[in-house]
C-alpha cells in the first residue's frame, strides 16, 4: 500500500495502460507494434493483480502470483509470436498484417 | 417326393445375373456367354424333371392335380390375415410355364453366343437375360399375388434394360421408355386391382382365392362401385395389367417398337415368355373371373377377339420382319385372351381355358423359332427389311427349314402343333360365341397369309445384290433352331387335356373334324394367296394395295394408334395437366428453394465482409463487443 | 505533498505518456525504447507497492528479456531509419473509439465501485514466503501452475525453435 494514494488512481493507470494497448493494436499495422501493444495489455493486468492483493486481500499473495505467472505466459508468447514473425518475415518478406494473406479464404 | 430343389431354378439364374453383373466385365465375353448358357442349360433339366415328377408321378392325386405349396415364407406384414409371402407353388400351369421359360431362355442362351458375338456389353446382355429369366421364373411360381406384382415388375424392368441394350440408338432408348411407361401405366391399374381384390378378400394367396371357399368373396360382391361389383372392378383392373404386359389393344403399342431389342430378346421377352404373363395372369386368376367378374371375363374375350383380327390386318403391310413377327405375336396373344375369355369352368367346359395354356406352350415353340429364324436372316443380311431380302433359302438351308416349319405350324397345318392347340381354340369358340369364331376363323387365315409373305419375301422372290454373300449362321445359332423346330412339330401331340385343365381334373379331347377342316382350309387359303403373289415378282400386290387406297395407308400406319396417343399425350396430357404442373414446379417449388438459396447468397455477399481477415477490426470488433456486453452486465441487468 | 506521493505521479505520468508514445510512435525502435520506459516505470510501482520480487522480475524478464527480444527482432526485419505512414483514418478512428469507450466505462464503474479492503492483517512478502508458497501443494500453495507454467516455456522455447529454424528440405530436395 502506498502511503496518500488510494488505490482507485493506480487502477486508473492501469487502466490507461490497458486501453493505450487496445488503441495500438488496432491502429497498427506492424506485427511487432502489435506484439508491444499486447505486453502493454498484459502489463496492465499485471499492475491491476498486485494492486487488489495489496489493498485488498493483504493477508495472501495470490495476486502476486498470478502476476508472477502472467509474466512467464508473457514471456513465453513473446518467444513464439517473434518466433512466427521472423518466420514471416522470411518468407513474405514483410511483418505487415495487411499483407499476410497468402493463407486467407 | 420333395420339390424343395425347385428353388434353384430360381437361385441359378439368379446367381448367374450377380456374377455377370457384378463381375462379368473382368471375363472374356465367351466365359460369361458359357456360363449364363451353363447356368440356364440346368435349370432346363431341372425343370424338364419337376415337370416329369409333377405331371406323371406324383402331381395326380385321386384324378386331381394338386397345388404343392413347396416354400412359402412370409415377407411382409400387414395385419395377421393379411401379409406377402415369398414362395414356390408348384401346379399344373406354373410347371408348364417352367418348361416354356426355361427352355425358351435355354435356347435363346446358347442362340445369343452366335448371334452377340462380338458385341459390345456381351456380359451386360447376359446379366440381363439371367435377371429376366429368374424374374420369369419367379412370376409364374408366384404364391400370392403380390409377389407375382414384385416379379411382375421385375420383369417389366429387364424387359426395359434389353430393349434398350443398345443404348446408344435414340429409337431403342425412345421405345425401351414407350415400353417401360406403357407397361408401367398398365400395372398402375393392376396393383389398384390386387388392393381392391385384397381388401375385399383379405387375402393375396392364389390357392385361397381360386379355392372351393368362395365365401371370402361375399363382401366384394356385395360392394358396388358405378355399376359393377367391386370384384368386377378388380378383374377389369388386374386385365388391364395383363393387356399391358400382353400388349392388348389399346395398350399393344408398345411391343411393336420394342423390336428395337436385340433379335433373341425379342424372341425370348417378346415373343415366349413376358408378353405371355397375361395370360398367365388371367389363367391363374380364372376362377376368380369365372365366378365373380363375368363380365370382366367376356371383356376379355372381346380384347382378345378384337386385337387378334386387328393385329393381323396389320402385319399384312408391315415390311420390317420383326414387326411382322411383333403384330403376329399380339394376333396370337388375342388367341390366347379370347380362348380364357370363352371359356367356362370344368371338364369340357373348361376347353377354351386348356386350349389357351396350350396355344401358350406351342406358341412359345414356333414363335421364339420365327424369332431365331429371323435373326439368323439379319445376322446374315444386316437388314430387317424384306425388301432388301430375296432368295436366302440357297445361301441359309437350315433357317430355311426351320423357318419354314415354322410358318407352317402358325398357319395351322394338319399335324404340327399349332394345328392342334388352334383348332382347340376355334372349338371353344364355335361353343360359346358364333361372332368370335368368325372373327378367329377369318384370322387363322390372315395369319396364313402374312406368315407366307413374310417367308416367300425372305427366301423366295428376286434375289437382291448384297454386301457380302450371306452366309449360314454358325452351329451355335442352329442347333436351338433344330431343337425348337423339333418342338414346334411334335408339342402337339402332348396330352396336354389330361395335363391342364381349369378344375385340375384331366378330360378327354378329340379333334373335330368339322372345325378342324374348315380352319385348315382358309389357312391353304391363305397360304395360297401368298404363294400367288409373292413367291415370284409381281406388280399384283402393289396394285391390290393401290386399290385398296386409303384404307392400306390406314392399315400401313397400324390405324395411326401411336398418331393418336401421341395427340392424346402431346396435345392434352402435355398442355391441360403437365404444363401447369412443371409450372407449379418451377415457379413454387423450385422458386421456394431458389429464393432460399436466393436469400442465403445474397445474405452472405453483404455480411462477408465482416470475415476480412483483417486483425485489426477484429481487435475491434472484439473490444467494442466487450465493452458493449460490460455495460449491459453492469448498468442495465442489475 | 509527500515524497511517495510525488513518486506515485512521477512514475504515473511515464506510464501513461510513454505507452501512448509507444502506440504512436512512427519510427519503430523508439517504440520499443517507450515500451522500455513503460515497463521500467511498471517496475517502480511495483517496488512502491512493496513487492520487490515482481519487480525485479518485471525488470530482468520484461525490460531485460522481452524488450531486449524485440529490439532484436526489430534490427532483424525493419530498418531503423524507416519511418512507418501515418495510419489512415479508417484504423484511428475505431481504435480511438474502442479505446475511449471502454476506458471511460472501465473508468466510471471503479471510480464508482465500493471497495472492501478485507481488513486482515498483512502477510510478508519476503523470499521466504514466496519461495515457501511457490513450491507448497498445502492451503496458499502454488505448485501445479508453476509447474504448469514450466511446462509451458518449455513448450513455447520448442516451438519457437521449430518455427523459427530455417527450413532444410527447400535447399536440399
Amino acid at each position: 500500500m502506498i502511503e496518500g494514494i488510494p488505490m482507485q488512481h493506480l487502477l486508473i493507470v492501469s487502466l490507461f495502460m490497458f486501453f493505450a494497448g487496445v488503441c495500438g493494436f488496432i491502429i497498427r499495422k506492424n506485427m511487432i507494434t502489435i506484439l508491444m501493444s499486447v505486453e502493454l495489455i498484459l502489463n496492465a493486468v499485471n499492475i491491476n493483480l498486485l494492486v487488489f492483493n495489496k489493498y485488498l486481500f493483504p493477508e495472501q499473495l495470490q495476486g502476486h502470483f498470478f502476476a508472477l505467472f502472467v509474466m512467464g505466459i508473457a514471456a513465453a508468447e513473446a518467444a513464439v509470436a517473434i518466433a512466427l514473425i521472423i518466420n514471416i518475415y522470411r518468407r513474405l518478406n514483410s511483418i505487415n498484417v495487411e499483407e499476410v494473406t497468402e493463407m486467407k479464404y | 417326393m420333395s420339390f424343395q430343389y425347385t428353388i434353384l431354378i430360381l437361385l441359378i439364374p439368379l446367381a448367374c445375373f450377380l456374377i455377370n453383373g457384378l463381375v462379368g466385365m473382368k471375363f472374356k465375353p465367351l466365359l460369361s456367354g458359357i456360363l449364363g448358357t451353363a447356368g440356364l442349360g440346368i435349370i432346363w433339366l431341372l425343370s424338364l424333371f419337376t415337370a416329369y415328377t409333377y405331371f406323371f408321378q406324383v402331381g395326380q392325386v385321386n384324378g386331381e392335380f394338386q397345388k404343392i405349396v413347396v416354400i412359402n415364407a412370409e415377407w411382409l406384414r400387414f395385419t395377421d390375415k393379411l401379409h406377402i409371402d415369398m414362395g414356390i407353388l408348384l401346379d399344373p400351369i406354373s410347371v408348364m410355364m417352367l418348361v416354356v421359360i426355361t427352355t425358351v431362355s435355354f435356347m435363346v442362351h446358347l442362340y445369343s453366343i452366335g448371334y452377340m458375338h462380338g458385341e459390345r456389353g456381351f456380359q451386360r446382355f447376359y446379366a440381363f437375360l439371367a435377371l429376366f429369366t429368374f424374374s420369369m421364373l419367379g412370376l409364374v411360381v408366384a404364391t400370392n399375388i403380390f409377389q407375382m406384382y414384385v416379379f411382375w415388375e421385375l420383369v417389366g424392368v429387364s424387359s426395359f434394360l434389353l430393349i434398350g441394350f443398345y443404348y446408344d440408338r435414340p429409337s431403342a432408348v425412345a421405345a425401351s421408355k414407350k415400353a417401360f411407361i406403357v407397361t408401367r401405366f398398365a400395372d398402375l391399374g393392376f396393383l389398384i386391382g390386387i388392393l381392391v381384390l385384397s381388401y375385399f378378400t383379405g387375402t393375396f394367396d392364389f390357392i385361397a382365392l381360386t379355392g372351393s371357399d368362395q365365401s371370402i368373396f361375399a363382401s366384394g360382391a356385395a360392394a358396388s362401385f358405378m355399376g359393377l361389383s367391386a370384384l368386377t372392378w378388380a378383374a377389369l383392373l388386374i386385365f388391364m395389367g395383363g393387356a399391358g404386359k400382353s400388349a392388348m389393344f389399346p395398350l399393344h403399342i408398345w411391343l411393336p417398337d420394342a423390336m428395337e431389342g436385340p433379335t433373341p430378346v425379342s424372341a425370348l421377352i417378346h415373343a415366349a415368355t413376358m408378353v405371355v404373363a397375361g395370360v398367365f395372369l388371367v389363367a391363374r386368376m380364372f376362377p376368380v373371373f369365372f365366378f365373380q367378374a363375368p363380365a370382366a371375363l367376356e371383356l376379355v374375350a372381346y380384347v382378345g377377339g378384337f386385337t387378334s383380327l386387328f393385329a393381323a390386318i396389320i402385319a399384312c403391310t408391315q415390311f420390317d420382319i420383326k414387326r411382322v413377327l411383333a403384330f403376329s405375336t399380339l394376333s396370337q396373344i388375342g388367341y390366347m385372351m379370347l380362348a380364357l375369355g370363352v371359356s367356362g369352368y370344368g371338364g369340357h367346359e373348361g376347353l377354351g381355358y386348356m386350349a389357351a395354356l396350350f396355344h401358350l406352350f406351342t406358341h412359345a415353340m414356333f414363335k421364339a423359332l420365327l424369332f431365331l429364324g429371323a435373326g439368323s436372316v439379319i445376322h446374315a443380311v444386316h437388314s430387317n427389311v424384306m425388301q432388301e431380302m430375296g432368295g436366302l433359302r440357297k445361301y441359309l438351308p437350315v433357317t430355311h427349314l426351320t423357318f419354314l416349319i415354322a410358318c407352317l405350324t402358325i398357319a395351322g397345318v394338319p399335324f404340327l402343333s399349332g394345328f392342334f392347340s388352334k383348332d382347340e381354340i376355334l372349338v371353344a369358340a364355335w361353343q360359346s360365341n358364333k361372332f368370335l369364331f368368325a372373327v378367329e376363323f377369318l384370322v387363322a387365315g390372315i395369319t396364313a397369309f402374312y406368315m407366307f409373305r413374310l417367308y416367300f419375301n425372305i427366301f423366295w422372290g428376286k434375289e437382291k445384290t448384297y454386301a457380302h454373300p450371306p452366309h449360314e449362321s454358325p452351329l451355335t445359332m442352329t442347333i436351338p433352331l433344330v431343337l425348337l423346330a423339333l418342338g414346334s412339330i411334335f408339342a402337339g401331340y402332348l396330352p396336354f387335356s389330361e395335363l391342364i385343365s381349369s378344375d385340375y381334373k384331366p378330360f378327354e379331347t378329340t379333334l373335330h373334324l368339322s372345325v378342324a377342316i374348315p380352319s385348315v382350309l382358309i389357312g391353304l387359303a391363305g397360304i395360297g394367296l401368298a404363294m400367288l403373289f409373292y413367291r415370284r415378282e409381281s406388280t399384283l400386290p402393289d396394285r391390290i394395295a393401290a386399290s385398296l387406297g386409303s384404307f392400306y395407308k390406314v392399315v400401313l400406319n397400324k390405324f395411326y394408334i401411336d398418331e393418336l396417343y401421341l395427340f392424346v399425350t402431346r396435345k392434352i396430357i402435355f398442355n391441360y395437366i403437365s404444363r401447369p404442373i412443371a409450372w407449379f414446379d418451377r415457379h413454387i417449388v423450385d422458386g421456394t428453394m431458389n429464393g432460399i438459396g436466393w436469400v442465403t447468397e445474397t445474405s452472405s455477399q453483404k455480411i462477408k465482409g465482416l470475415q476480412s481477415g483483417r486483425i485489426s477490426q477484429y481487435g475491434f470488433v472484439f473490444a467494442i463487443a466487450a465493452v458493449g456486453l460490460a455495460l449491459v452486465f453492469i448498468y442495465f441487468i442489475n | 505533498m509527500a515524497l511517495n506521493q510525488f513518486m506515485f505521479y512521477l512514475l504515473a505520468a511515464v506510464i501513461m505518456v510513454c505507452s501512448v508514445l509507444t502506440i504512436t510512435s512512427r519510427r519503430i525502435l523508439r517504440a520499443a525504447f517507450y515500451l522500455l520506459c513503460v515497463l521500467i516505470a511498471t517496475a517502480g510501482i511495483y517496488f512502491m507497492l512493496d513487492y520487490q520480487f515482481i519487480a525485479g522480475v518485471q525488470l530482468i524478464l520484461y525490460a531485460g528479456g522481452i524488450v531486449v527480444l524485440i529490439i532484436f527482432s526489430v534490427l532483424l526485419t525493419s530498418h531503423i531509419s524507416q519511418k512507418f505512414a501515418k495510419p489512415g483514418l479508417a484504423r484511428v478512428i475505431p481504435g480511438v473509439l474502442a479505446a475511449v469507450a471502454g476506458f471511460v466505462l472501465s473508468a466510471m464503474t471503479v471510480l464508482s465501485f465500493p471497495f472492501q479492503p478485507s481488513g486482515q492483517p498483512a502477510i510478508g512478502n519476503d523470499m521466504r514466503t514466496i519461495g515457501l508458497q511457490l513450491l507448497s501443494v498445502e492451503k496458499n500453495g502454488y505448485a501445479l501452475p508453476f509447474e504448469v507454467i514450466s511446462v509451458l516455456l518449455l513448450a513455447s522455447m520448442v516451438g519457437a525453435i521449430v518455427v523459427a529454424k530455417k527450413e532444410k528440405s527447400k535447399e536440399k530436395p
